[in-house]
């Protein structure tokens, strides 16, 4: 009898095999990235491409007319994936599916376009080929980009002094995402899929005959190119309803790891881009040390929760295996819904409304604590130098000097933005959370009662103003009612901490440099980054704590 | 004075509007166009049987052609004869429709799916004469996708004696063709070991 069973075992060095994948590109993919952001040469196709579109790309932008770029690009996005959807009726390879209502069509096109991807239709009963290659995948693209341009505009305005808050060029940072970041690597990502088996042709959904003699539809579509971009860019909608868990998506343990892999590896590279550009990479791994260790500590809980088993339903069973595929298992299962909730992609390879009490709490808390560990692609690092920021503030407020973080000075106005940014997302999740319980039309949706139908309503809206996008399918959220609310907290979810940020970044690019002294806290040390750990998850617990225990706690304990 | 800037500001959100407009057009022919198209062409050349689903034939030979198919591979299909090889419970539509994937959702306290539980493994003890206790988690749970390919070996063994029986075959023939279909984790590490229903169902037909 051996000490550590085999499973555990496997399990432990499947996430280890992740860590040696994201620790090899780490470097090299965070030096490319920064020079890809820095770079003044335009590719000759890309030259091209701002000619045809017609926009400067060398046009220094002030943040207010980098956030008008960027608001009137996700304008349009919204409008024109709202039209196809309602549209698709007409629209070629529609595989006779008719257009969406106009709550469901606002709902999706807010959805893709603020990268949160919250899907209330199943797409093989729904969406045909078109409406799924050129209005979600080129959203999947797209909005990505937007999230990682509004990243960089902060970095640059740490990394700048003295401007009149310039912050660099939109259409530029928003075509680079995509030309030289996302569209190569979802090239390589899309042949993985299918050489492991993930479906890729424009074939409609037809019968056939199986063994026993009944009928059953084949299903077509071009999957592992949008599979690759909904990984890479944490967007999460799945062609399919049940999303990576469908065979056809997500086929075996292989493609299960390369998808992980996938969503995870640009917010886990994004510090090392963002120490090359304030020039110094010791601030690049303070902040990956911190966003490492919470998602070392989260897999480590769920993983621990989910083999274990606890509840009625898995102890019946013998194992927590009701809403998991047999091919990933428990840990493969446990692995994916860390990794989809700290990051903002949503997808979901098993259900996360069966997983055990614990297991759902920590995936909820992941998305709670406002994906900064890594977080969504662009999102996450945001988010997380807002959370330095309020660090660096307590900390002054300890030691009585005026907070610095990055040779910025953090005075008022700063301190006003970053307060706004830290509201923004929990007002929405405990004002929509509310609003629901109190609605008749809100409670109708709920498949369970007590804490867990709770629990499943307040999954929801953090998963909508956070934008991440999955559920807990129990949710019915097919009505009206949620449609429309979790499009607005959507929207807000997005564009409110994305204006601020900016502004944020105009202030500091605004400010000459101040000179670190021997009283500077230096936030490259692990005492600073054991501080913004600790400010992370007080932040959250302080807003969340009454909520969580009226939900995941309270079903936990009983 | 403030009306004039609301004005220009309304004018420089149009103008950046109408830019956003032109940048997305040409978005969706290269990513939403070109891109996919691109990959179908790469996947129908280098992969052309992964791409059109893992369709195989009743001898469980490969095809792409679906007319000529009784399944995937990779999808889970209704087994109900006591001669096969039964697959999860599926929770997509009626059970294996592969227009409504989707798991069960129900949580892990809810009093509805601890009885379903039970009831299955007390079905499946009864019908491969296994004791209760005997039977696997992934016997009485539905899937992720209700479309499961697979089982765990646990759950194939407690299904040989039955198959054999009804086959009139050595128990040591389907127990070797269980062997033959069984997959270990991925590089020894990756997800877990398991048995695809269909490929050993189909080798049983034909070779029997």
């Amino acid at each position: 009898m051996t000490a550590v069973s085999t499973p555990v075992l496997a399990a432990v060095a499947q996430a280890l095999v992740l860590v040696a994948l994201l620790a090899a590109v780490h470097a090299p993919l965070g030096a490319y990235m920064a020079r890809v952001y820095s770079s003044p040469r335009h590719l000759r196709a890309e030259r091209l491409w701002y000619r045809v579109v017609r926009v400067d790309p060398d046009a220094e932008q002030r943040w207010t007319t980098y956030l008008m770029s960027l608001l009137g690009f996700s304008l349009v996005s919204v409008l024109v994936l709202y039209g196809m959807l309602r549209l698709q009726q007409h629209l070629p390879w529609n595989l006779g599916f008719t257009g969406f209502d106009p709550a469901g069509a606002w709902n999706t096109a807010v959805s893709f376009t603020t990268n949160t991807n919250w899907q209330w239709y199943s797409g093989e009963a729904a969406a045909g080929h078109l409406v799924q290659m050129a209005g979600l995948a080129v959203q999947n693209f797209v909005s990505a980009s937007v999230g990682m341009a509004a990243a960089i505009a902060l970095v640059r305005g740490f990394a700048r002094s003295g401007t009149d808050a310039r912050i660099g060029n939109f259409w530029s940072d928003l075509t680079r995402g995509v030309t030289r970041i996302l569209l190569p690597l979802s090239l390589v990502a899309a042949v993985l899929l299918m050489a492991g088996g993930v479906i890729q042709n424009l074939d409609p959904h037809t019968a056939l005959t199986t063994v026993e003699g009944a009928t059953q539809q084949s299903l077509g579509g071009p999957v592992a190119s949008q599979e690759a971009i909904k990984e890479l860019g944490t967007n999460g909608g799945g062609f399919f309803n049940a999303n990576s868990g469908h065979p056809l998506e997500n086929p075996t343990p292989f493609t299960n790891l390369v998808e992980i892999f996938l969503l995870l590896l640009v917010p886990f590279t994004l510090p090392r881009t963002f120490g090359i550009l304030v020039g110094d990479k010791r601030q690049g791994w303070a902040v990956l040390g911190v966003t490492a260790g919470l998602f070392t500590a989260s897999l480590a809980l769920t993983t621990w929760a989910e083999m274990a088993g606890p509840g009625a339903a898995p102890q019946a069973a013998g194992a927590a295996m009701e809403g998991k595929e047999t091919r990933f298992g428990l840990a493969g299962s446990a692995l994916f819904a860390v990794a989809t909730t700290a990051t903002s992609t949503g997808a979901v390879n098993a259900s996360h409304d069966s997983l055990t009490a614990p297991g759902g709490g920590l995936v909820l808390f992941n998305m709670l604590l406002g994906e900064v560990a890594p977080g969504g692609v662009g999102a996450g690092l945001y988010g997380m130098l807002v959370l330095a920021v309020v660090a660096v503030f307590i900390a002054g407020l300890m030691v009585g000097r005026t907070p610095e973080y990055l040779g910025k000075k953090i005075g008022r106005r700063e301190m006003t933005l970053v307060a706004l940014y830290v509201l923004t997302t929990p007002a929405l999740v405990l004002v929509g959370t509310a609003a629901a319980v109190v609605a008749r039309p809100g409670l109708a949706g709920l498949q369970e009662s007590g804490p867990h139908g709770l629990s499943e309503v307040l999954y929801a809206y953090a998963s909508a103003a956070n934008n991440n996008g999955s559920a807990f399918g129990g949710l019915t959220s097919g009505t009206p009612f949620y449609e429309v609310t979790q499009g607005i907290a959507m929207l807000a979810g997005r564009f409110v901490p994305i204006a601020l940020v900016l502004a944020l970044a105009g202030c500091l690019a605004r400010q000459a440099v101040v000179p670190a002294t021997s009283g500077t806290l230096p936030t490259h040390r692990p005492l600073f980054a054991g501080l913004l750990a600790t400010v992370a998850i007080i932040v959250v617990g302080l807003t969340f704590i009454p909520v969580l225990s009226l939900g995941p706690v309270v079903e936990s304990l009983s | 004075m403030a009306s004039t800037t609301v004005a220009s500001d309304l004018a420089t959100l149009t103008r950046h509007t109408l830019a956003g407009l032109r940048m997305l057009l040409v978005f969706t022919l290269l990513l939403g166009l070109a891109y996919p198209l691109a990959m179908t062409a790469v996947g129908q050349v280098a992969f052309p049987w992964q791409a059109s689903g893992s369709l195989v034939r009743s001898d469980g030979s490969h095809t792409t052609d679906r007319s000529e198919a009784v399944g995937s591979t990779l999808v889970a299909q209704a087994f109900e004869g006591a001669q096969y090889f039964h697959p999860r419970p599926s929770a997509a539509g009626d059970g294996y429709d592969t227009l409504a994937s989707a798991a069960s959702n129900l949580g892990p306290l809810n009093p509805d799916l601890v009885a379903a539980i039970e009831e299955r493994k007390d079905a499946v003890a009864e019908l491969e004469g296994v004791d209760p206790a005997d039977v696997p988690a992934d016997a009485v749970t539905s899937s992720g996708s209700g479309l499961d390919p697979q089982i765990s070996p646990e759950y194939a063994a407690i299904q040989v004696a039955r198959v054999a029986r009804e086959r009139g075959l050595p128990v040591a023939d389907v127990e070797a063709a269980v062997e033959a279909h069984t997959a270990g984790r991925d590089l020894g590490v990756l997800g877990e070991p398991r048995v695809d229903v269909l490929e050993l169902n189909l080798a049983l037909d034909d070779a029997h």
